[in-house]
């Protein structure tokens, strides 16, 4: 695009937009930057929002558009689904419903790159003059490739976590196939560069590979890890609409993209040590499907304790820990567990949440639920604020957790989980699991911390449980 | 914008973005990737452009898609981090408000 528009003067369109692009990306910079602090984070989205507002509304003033029908129907019909479904979703979904509205994106930016591409491939076909550069050829084929691989990825990040998809796809040579499709379409795409967009069939294959290789790098990914995953098709959209950016010299496009694409990195890094795991271990390694080896057997029996019981403990403790885990969300427990809180700190106990960075179904999520349910985020600690604390509390109060206790993972070198960082219950004077049954947790591996001597087991559904405990507490006086 | 202009752009975008997020806090890791998942919906503007300018009917299918998907990115990404982010409050806040209840 040249910058020779139709009016040189002052308020041209072309001036008007420019300066609104400017106005957006500094909103958006703003706008994550305040999403960076609990107390300013509302504001942060209201910000960033402002932002897109403007920037969508000056695009229609770019000159020599036409579609101006198609383009308003596109937006309409896109938004009001988007925005019910956003509205609709349990909180408990959250994860893969910012995986599908983020695939929604990589297709958008692939989508923008095949307009291109596909043009100057029939244009080349054609005979006629190109009036792309090879570099911007190479943008568009990267960005593409980069969009189709986000879009199709998150679709089943989406599908496996809705439970839409439940076998997880493995078979011998899976990575040889794998960098078979990604070499492939990177190679086709070097093709349609060097011939000026080559012909529509070679644009074709780049998105068809590039498709097919998001989907089976995807399908190998267990359950557990696959927040890591969305997070890094999140920074990987935020590129691709960095690269198209460069295609359309819209700088909106590059500044939004490429601080996302960065910002995403980082915050998936962060997720992965969070779960104590290497990216390229939560990428190419089968963590679901391990067994677990022969893993020391844990010694001693589960002793059950009535709600009763636990009720009068707790009413008397000065202070008590509670560790949500994501058993407790699936129960719909929070809301109880809350009421459970409010009537202790009414009797003067001193009332704390820990939180594990993995518990819920990725980092942070169990803020988010815990904070559905009313409870004020200063009340809740993370692992390295509240670890030491366990030794001062009276009860810790475990519901829904398993592994994130679990004191094997600091002694044991032959458990999967070892040397991941866990909360320190069993340091608690009394320690109450509420738990459904007796049997192990989500990845298979037997908790050592229910059966220590400290520890009593509160068997049922978590609503129920916690209901008894609130009535134990108020019985207690 | 000259080529070297828009790299220097981008390197700087990019150590924006790193410093944005380098002090988070845990607890807004799932908001953050909402919101920064919002942000990326900014590529509905040049999916706009690219429909506007879109010729032969493949062109204009294709870019129908394309705006259809980022609105869709945009404001999907915007209402559910609202809602997330609506709900965190601290004790005093929530006091004043007249209790969670």
């Amino acid at each position: 695009m040249d910058g020779a528009m139709n009016t040189p003067g002052i308020f041209s369109p072309r001036l008007l937009i420019d300066i609104s692009y400017f106005l957006t990306a500094c909103l958006f910079i703003l706008g994550l930057k305040r999403m960076s602090s609990p107390v300013t984070a509302r504001s942060g989205i209201v910000w960033a929002g402002a932002g897109m507002v403007v920037a969508t509304l000056v695009s229609f003033l770019y000159p020599g558009m036409s579609n101006y029908e198609l383009i308003i129907a596109a937006i309409v019909v896109g938004s009001i689904v988007a925005w019910w479904s956003g509205k609709k979703v349990a909180m408990t979904d959250m994860p893969q419903m910012i995986a599908l509205y983020n695939g929604m994106g990589g297709g958008a930016a692939a989508a923008i790159a095949a307009v291109e591409l596909y043009r100057a491939a029939y244009a080349n076909e054609a005979g006629e003059a190109v009036h792309h550069s090879t570099v911007v050829m190479a943008l568009a084929v990267i960005g593409g490739i980069i969009g189709a691989i986000s879009f199709s990825g998150s679709l089943i990040a989406w599908a496996k976590l809705q439970g839409v998809i439940n076998k997880t796809l493995r078979f011998g040579g899976q990575k040889f196939v794998n960098g078979l499709l990604f070499l492939g379409s990177l190679a086709v795409g070097v093709i349609v560069v060097l011939h000026h967009g080559a012909d529509p069939l070679h644009v074709s294959m780049i998105f068809g590979l590039a498709l097919l290789f998001g989907i089976a790098m995807t399908l190998p990914i267990g359950g557990a890890d696959m927040p890591v995953v969305i997070s890094l098709y999140n920074a990987l959209t935020g590129l691709a609409v960095a690269f198209e950016g460069f295609v359309l010299d819209n700088a909106a496009m590059i500044i939004a993209g490429t601080v996302v694409g960065s910002a995403g990195t980082l915050l998936t890094q962060l997720m992965a040590k969070a779960m104590n795991r290497s990216l390229a271990n939560v990428l190419f390694s089968d963590f679901g499907s391990s067994s677990g080896g022969a893993a020391t057997a844990v010694t001693g029996s589960m002793k059950p304790i009535e709600a009763s019981d636990v009720g009068v403990m707790m009413a008397f403790a000065q202070k008590v820990i509670v560790v949500p885990g994501y058993g407790m969300a699936v129960a719909q427990a929070q809301h109880k567990v809350w009421e459970m809180c409010q009537l202790l700190i009414e009797k003067g106990v001193q009332v704390k949440f820990a939180i594990h960075p993995v518990a819920g179904r990725m980092p942070g999520h169990m803020n988010v639920l815990l904070a559905e349910a009313g409870v004020p985020y200063d009340l809740i600690s993370d692992l390295e604020e509240i670890n030491a604390e366990f030794e001062t509390a009276d009860v810790a109060l475990v519901i829904g957790a398993n592994d994130v206790v679990n004191p094997v993972a600091r002694t044991d070198k032959s458990s999967p989980i070892y040397g991941m960082p866990i909360l320190n219950a069993d340091k608690a004077k009394n320690v109450i699991v509420i738990k459904r049954g007796q049997g192990a947790g989500f990845s298979g591996i037997e908790n050592g911390l229910f059966f220590l001597d400290n520890t009593r087991m509160l068997y049922g559904d978590g609503q129920k449980a916690v209901g008894e405990l609130v009535n134990g507490i108020k019985a207690a006086g | 914008m000259t080529g070297i202009v828009a790299l220097y752009i981008f390197m700087l975008a990019a150590f924006t973005g790193y410093e944005i997020i380098a002090k988070v806090p845990v607890i807004l890791h799932t908001p953050l990737m909402s919101g920064s998942n919002f942000v990326h919906g900014i590529v509905l503007v040049g999916a706009m452009v690219a429909l506007g300018g879109a010729v032969t009917p493949l062109e204009k299918t294709i870019g129908f898609v394309g705006v259809l998907l980022a609105a869709g990115n945009a404001v999907g990404g915007y209402v559910v981090t609202e809602r997330m982010l609506e709900m965190f409050k601290s004790s005093g806040a929530r006091k004043k408000t007249g209790g969670g209840h």
